[in-house]
């Protein structure tokens, strides 16, 4: 396999992009692999209000100035679609429908894909009227009739968006009259917007029509009955479910499939791979949280490189034995215990090498090592460990007679 | 390249058109579809001795896309003698589209 690349982004939504921006800015080999079109979920939507800076623009232009500023830094893009991934090393590889790629950080961006509800006529009706994108699909209802089924931002702003198009726009709600999950904003828009229409307390329970959508049976949910509604359309807006099914063997999910990481460093439980964007557990799925993570997974994966071709050089591929001090400025104990290390390498001379590690600064190699408390003294031979001292047990004496023992 | 179809064509290219007919219902402003379709149009040029490919901008000919009771985008519909066989709706991958045409070619 010919290149090994800084960092691999999986996923070219907002998140993605912004890590190709910040990684490729910062001198990394950076490459995007992206299954479809550039720009993710964002590029399904022509109103983005919410871009700081921005007053509007659309999703699909966003995106590609997204895609051009990583691109000018030096991103590079390939199409494929990402089927699994092995990082149990440093050069990690990541498996592709088409090739495979290998990188030493991985940027896991792979978005989220709109939630199926899973109700008769939904799934055959696809294509026929049933649709989860309105800026594909709006062209098809001018004058004519569409439902929207949800309330979150996205069905509230989409329902806004067929109502350019379509003759009327209902908005079928679960909640109580005048509750809806969209922001506030959001919601006062489209009360007073007046081509939408309401249902309250009420879903869809079936989708039916001879070829094409031509009806939806509305349920109300605390009466149980069912009205039949004629509608040439139905746009369903109920969330999204994570696209984390490719890696769920390797990565710690939770029961929704959201990928739990690191709030602070955005790392996955396996070491230099990284989780950005609508995929993670978080709190606010937007373009500028997604583009935020972005950001901070970049330059973490710069450090995470750092530390481990510094590691990998100073301490694996060495062919002497390595003393390594794990200690921190701020604990008197370690503080106490280095003098007698020094005095180890000393009397070892050129038998021996030495490399100091803060615990706390370098708390991934800390912990892939097992070292719980300063000082803890491990020393190294052929790049595996094969002597631990911790704490008072941490002497000239054992250190000597250990790294002679190998000599 | 794949036969460009509109209102004023559709009729004489598909529906009274001998054999298989391929037909890729798009629209400029759906991103999946601008995905979809220079893979189809590769694939027109590996089976296009056997089937005739043709897109048809929704935008231009909504009401021939509605006929053809295609109401939402991506859809990739197979004809043969003027009769609709087959159709692909929803997130339509490239290896899907081809092995609809090797099922239906046999
Ligand atoms: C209709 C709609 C309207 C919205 N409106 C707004 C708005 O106005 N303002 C706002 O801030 N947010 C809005 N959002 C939310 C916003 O789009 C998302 O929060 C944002 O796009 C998330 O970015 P992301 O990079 O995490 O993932 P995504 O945008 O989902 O991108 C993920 C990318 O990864 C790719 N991918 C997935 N799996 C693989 C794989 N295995 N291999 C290769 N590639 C893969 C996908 O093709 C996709 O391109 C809207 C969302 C929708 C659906």
């Amino acid at each position: 396999m010919s290149k090994v690349y800084d960092v691999a982004i999986i996923g070219g939504g907002p998140g993605g992009l912004t890590s190709a921006l910040y990684a490729s800015r910062g001198k990394l080999s950076t490459v995007v692999i992206e299954k479809g079109q550039v720009g993710g979920q964002a590029a399904t939507t022509e109103e983005i209000e919410n871009w700081p800076g921005t007053e509007h623009t659309t999703g699909p232009q966003l995106t590609e100035n997204m895609r051009k500023h990583a691109e000018k830094f030096g991103t590079e893009f390939v199409r494929d679609d990402v089927q699994g991934l092995e990082a149990d090393g440093f050069i990690k590889t990541i498996k592709g429908r088409n090739a495979e790629y290998q990188a030493k950080s991985v940027i896991i961006a792979t978005g989220a894909e709109p939630r199926v509800l899973g109700i008769p006529g939904e799934r055959e009706f696809r294509g026929k009227g049933v649709s989860y994108c309105a800026t594909c699909d709006a062209d098809f209802f001018e004058e004519l009739d569409v439902v929207v089924l949800g309330n979150g931002d996205a069905a509230i702003e989409e329902a806004m968006f067929l109502a350019k198009f379509a003759e009327t726009v209902t908005i079928i709600v679960i909640h109580e009259e005048g509750k809806v999950d969209a922001t506030p904003v959001v919601a006062e828009k489209a009360f007073k917007h007046d081509k939408l229409k309401w249902v309250w307390n009420s879903t869809i329970s079936e989708i039916g029509g001879d070829g094409i959508v031509e009806y939806v049976d509305v349920k109300n949910i605390n009466t149980n009955e069912v009205t039949r509604m004629d509608t040439h359309g139905v746009f369903v807006f109920v969330g999204t479910v994570p696209r984390t099914k490719a890696f769920a063997n390797l990565i710690n999910v939770d029961d929704y499939g959201y990928a739990i990481v690191d709030p602070q460093t955005l790392e996955s439980n396996v070491d230099g791979v990284f989780v950005v964007g609508d995929c993670r557990q978080k709190h606010l799925r937007q373009v500028v949280t997604a583009a935020g993570d972005g950001a901070t997974a970049a330059v973490l994966a710069e450090k995470y490189i750092h530390e481990e071709e510094g590691f990998i050089e100073d301490v694996v591929d060495v062919d002497k034995p390595v003393i390594v001090a794990f200690w921190s400025p701020t604990s008197e104990a370690s503080m106490a215990a280095m003098p007698k290390i020094e005095a180890a390498v000393k009397e070892l001379g050129d038998a021996v090498k030495l490399v100091k590690i803060d615990m706390y600064r370098n708390s991934r190699i800390s912990s892939r090592y097992e070292i719980i408390e300063v000082p803890t003294v491990t020393v190294f031979n052929k790049g595996e460990v094969v002597e631990k001292l911790v704490g008072l047990d941490v002497t000239t004496e054992a250190l000597v007679n250990k790294v002679k023992e190998l000599n | 390249m794949m036969l460009s179809l509109d209102r004023k064509n559709f009729d004489a290219e598909v529906l009274e058109s001998q054999g298989w007919v391929l037909v890729d219902y798009w629209s400029p402003k759906c991103e999946p579809c601008k995905e979809l379709k220079p893979h189809v149009e590769k694939l027109g040029e590996k089976y296009g001795e056997s089937m005739k490919f043709c897109e048809l901008d929704i935008t231009k000919a909504r009401r021939v896309a509605i006929g053809q009771k295609v109401m939402g985008l991506p859809v990739v519909a197979f004809y043969f003698d003027g009769e609709k066989k087959a159709e692909l709706t929803g997130d339509i991958t490239p290896e899907a589209v081809e092995e609809k045409i090797n099922e239906l070619l046999g």
